[in-house]
């Protein structure tokens, strides 16, 4: 243990530098102006802790702005025993991983089932998380080789919803909802966990599907309030999605097993 | 242009051929078929715009109306311009509005009373269809009366989801040096089976195509054409369960370029593989017409597959989009297919094998504007690194001498460009255009070298893959997961239920113009 405090790096220990850039909405035409601009990004390079400065570059863009990049001496302190880790209750895995999970975990493909139940007709979120498109850069849960995907679309009602995830085979069944009018999530997502006990409570019935549900508006901590396994809210990628799946369907010692399908041909299909 | 590639011109040709025989089957189903959205596009080309109080086009109150009386196998344009000549209606939104509060009785008229829906249906779609002639001719006059720029001409994509912030966004774009700029559409769009009206000011991830946007955002940039001297083109989506009315507007707006893929819908967003084949046809003739660049989409199976196993089914869809955009009309300069720098760059060699890619497709495809995609997949969030690679792209993309380049942004994936992301990624093409957009008259790779192999090892490949689609069908081959990484069954997907067997008899005015069998003539 060599100390907790530590300072930015740049050629020698201790020394504090670091590099940014920004763009300041100030014009950077004439002599008068470009003195100006340079100043006001000295002044905030200095507001960011930054002690001594130096902009080595500025350029205009466009007649209202200037891009600058700015080299200082940081003068705060990074103490890291201060420094506090949350932890995700599951690993976020690869795709590739995710499908090496599920493939030595469950041993066959994993089922979702996913809708937009109650009146909501917003499939937006829902199709972002499963269409092959995916969002945020990351492909949804079509594109997972080891996962078959049944989305039924909007407005599905919950005794559909059950049915089909029964005939399917679902081991997780994902509800986004959108429309929060009166509350309407809150309630269509307990009216869903419900129906779903009751058909598991049923004579011979298989296991009630892993329930996770999903929308802007959720409070990720409520799930015990809804009566289903997960939450997930506001910027959920596909990879998180899939990553808790993989996580709560496929439990394996090894989360740290590599695989290198990304190179697999994509003739092999990810769908059964 | 010379090859460079030493590509045998037989194996070329039954490249074309076998593209050719595989897509045939598909030109049949489209000309025996139609869809709620080609319906709809028929009156939007007549004119009919606007909503109900719910923002339910008319368009789609009107067609569903005819659906449910008479059925849609004759056309809508039969049944509903005789309830306009017979039932005393002033116009097509009168009309609309009646028949969506079950106040009119349609029919499928016979003698004297078809023979005058057909005239006025005619007439009507010759107005309309005579306007997107004459913007095609307004686009030539603008660019006589500015310039045309100097290929490779530079994408740039704005997308706040407010037309009113992507309209300054754009034009600052212009002025730094942007040719074309795309409106990105709002997430899931694509999967509306209606267009949204009016100039909106809310989207996920991007700005909703409505015909309203259109005509701003092209207003715009008029001006900001005439201000540069130089014409910037415009360019926007038609994917999606509403291809041909999007296509349509943008012929009536006088948009330059349009997204228009043969397969994307199918692949990527589970659309319909029918309903896609048959709206397809329809917008690609729409978009010959009004001498719109279409571009393909291509570079997408590389972010889900390998850029290297899966390079030639980049030239198979190419291929196909090729076969189809010219049986609907389209000319080789408005042949925008697509592909991608996505190899991964740890892989040896990947320059060499992305410049093969490149100089590949380049040689199948001497006439059309190839569009040109950056890098994203191994865009890691190391700007610094991406910044080079994105160089590495502009680099191919000129020696390769590429036709439109979409502008990678070295925060690719991290967030929306910051205005000065998007002027460094100005900057690095303007620097490789400036220093080296002369290199490709000197790029002649070695005679039986590395890069002449791997472009006849990829175009050796599509002949194989080809061959296999021809086997079994190009609907089969997309049910067994050929393209993208997904199977698509022909009977799955969203918008299977607005496709429609046309019957004897069928009737679609729009599709009399555009395919030549009548003329405009007199009809203004």
């Amino acid at each position: 243990m060599t100390g907790s405090i530590v300072r930015p790096y740049g050629d020698t220990t201790g020394d504090g530098r670091v590099q940014v850039s920004f763009t300041l909405p100030v014009p950077f035409g004439t002599a008068t102006e470009r003195a100006r601009a340079e100043g006001a990004a000295m002044q905030l390079a200095t507001k960011m802790g930054l002690d001594p400065a130096m902009v080595v570059h500025a350029k205009g863009m466009g007649p209202d702005y200037t891009f600058f990049v700015v080299y200082g001496r940081a003068t705060h302190l990074v103490d890291l025993s201060e420094v506090t880790v949350t932890e995700r209750e599951f690993p976020l895995l690869s795709p590739a991983e995710v499908n090496l999970r599920i493939r030595t975990g469950l041993g066959r493909k994993l089922v979702v089932v996913g809708a937009c139940i109650g009146t909501d007709a917003h499939t937006v979120g829902i199709d972002a998380i499963l269409n092959v498109k995916g969002h945020s850069g990351e492909k949804g849960l079509e594109y997972y080789r080891e996962i078959r995907v049944v989305n039924l679309g909007s407005q599905v009602a919950v005794p559909d919803l059950v049915a089909r995830a029964r005939a399917e085979g679902a081991d997780a069944v994902l509800v986004s909802q959108v429309v929060t009018q009166r509350d309407a999530h809150i309630t269509n997502a307990q009216e869903m966990s419900a129906a779903f006990d009751a058909a598991a409570g049923e004579l011979g019935a298989p296991g009630r599907p892993l329930l996770v549900v999903g929308g802007p508006r959720f409070d990720p901590s409520m799930a015990a309030d809804l009566g289903v396994d997960k939450i997930f809210g506001k910027a959920t990628t596909p990879g998180e999605v899939a990553s808790y799946l993989a996580y709560a369907l496929a439990p394996t010692g090894d989360d740290g097993a590599s695989a290198d399908e990304e190179s697999a041909p994509m003739a092999e299909g990810a769908a059964a | 242009m010379q090859t460079r590639l030493n590509l045998d011109p037989a194996v070329v040709r039954e490249a074309r051929e076998l593209a050719a025989r595989a897509g045939q089957p598909i030109v049949e189903m489209a000309r025996t078929h139609t869809t709620v959205s080609v319906e709809r596009a028929v009156l939007r080309l007549a004119g009919l715009q606007g909503a109900d109080p719910d923002g339910m086009p008319w368009v789609n109150r009107l067609v569903d109306a005819v659906r449910e009386s008479t059925g849609l196998e004759h056309g809508v344009a039969l049944p509903a311009w005789d309830a306009l000549l017979t039932g005393g209606h002033g116009d097509l939104g009168t009309l609309a509005e009646a028949a969506a509060q079950g106040k009119v009785k349609f029919r499928l008229p016979a003698g004297d009373d078809a023979a005058g829906a057909r005239a006025a249906a005619g007439a009507a779609l010759g107005r309309g269809i005579a306007r997107i002639d004459a913007n095609r001719a307004q686009r030539q006059q603008m660019i006589e009366e500015t310039s045309e720029p100097r290929k490779p001409w530079i994408y740039l994509i704005v997308a706040t989801g407010d037309i009113y912030e992507d309209i300054p966004q754009a034009q600052a774009a212009a002025r730094e040096g942007a040719d074309i700029i795309a409106v990105i559409r709002s997430t899931g769009q694509s999967l509306l089976d209606y267009v949204p009206e009016g100039a909106t000011r809310e989207g996920f991830a991007g700005t909703y195509a409505t015909q309203e946007n259109f005509r701003l955002m092209r207003a715009a940039l008029d001006e900001t054409s005439r201000e540069l001297g130089r014409y910037v083109r415009l360019t926007n989506y038609a994917s999606g369960l509403c291809m041909p009315e999007i296509a349509s507007l943008a012929g009536l707006e006088r948009l330059d370029m349009m997204l228009n893929d043969c397969m994307y819908g199918i692949i990527f967003r589970d659309i319909n593989p029918r309903r896609t084949f048959i709206d397809q046809r329809f917008s690609r003739q729409i978009h010959a017409r009004a001498g719109i660049i279409i571009n393909t989409g291509e570079d997408n199976y590389l972010t889900t597959a390998d850029a290297v196993d899966a390079a030639h089914t980049v030239v198979v869809s190419q291929l196909m989009n090729e076969f189809f955009g010219k049986e609907a009309g389209l000319a080789d300069s408005q042949l925008g297919l697509g592909h991608a720098f996505e190899i991964n760059p740890a892989l040896p060699d990947s320059f060499l094998l992305e410049l093969a890619h490149a100089q590949l497709v380049r040689e199948l495809f001497p006439d059309a504007p190839l569009k040109y995609m950056p890098p994203t997949k191994h865009m890691t969030g190391n700007v610094f690194a991406g910044y080079l690679l994105d160089a590495f792209f502009n680099l191919c993309g000129v020696m390769t001498d590429q036709s439109i380049l979409l502008i990678g942004m070295m925060t690719e994936g991290i967030h929306t460009p910051f205005l000065s992301d998007r002027d460094l990624a100005l900057e690095n093409v303007r620097y490789v255009r400036d220093a080296a957009g002369r290199l490709g008259e000197s790029f002649v790779p070695a005679p039986g070298g590395f890069i002449e192999q791997r472009a006849r090892q990829v175009l050796g490949e599509s002949i194989e893959l080809l061959r296999r689609i021809n086997d079994e069908s190009l609907l089969g081959a997309i049910a067994d997961g050929t393209f993208g990484i997904t199977r698509r069954p022909a009977d799955g997907g969203r918008g299977l239920d607005g496709v429609i067997a046309r019957a004897d008899g069928y009737f679609n005015p729009a599709s009399d113009i555009l395919e030549g069998a009548s003329q405009i003539g007199g009809a203004q």
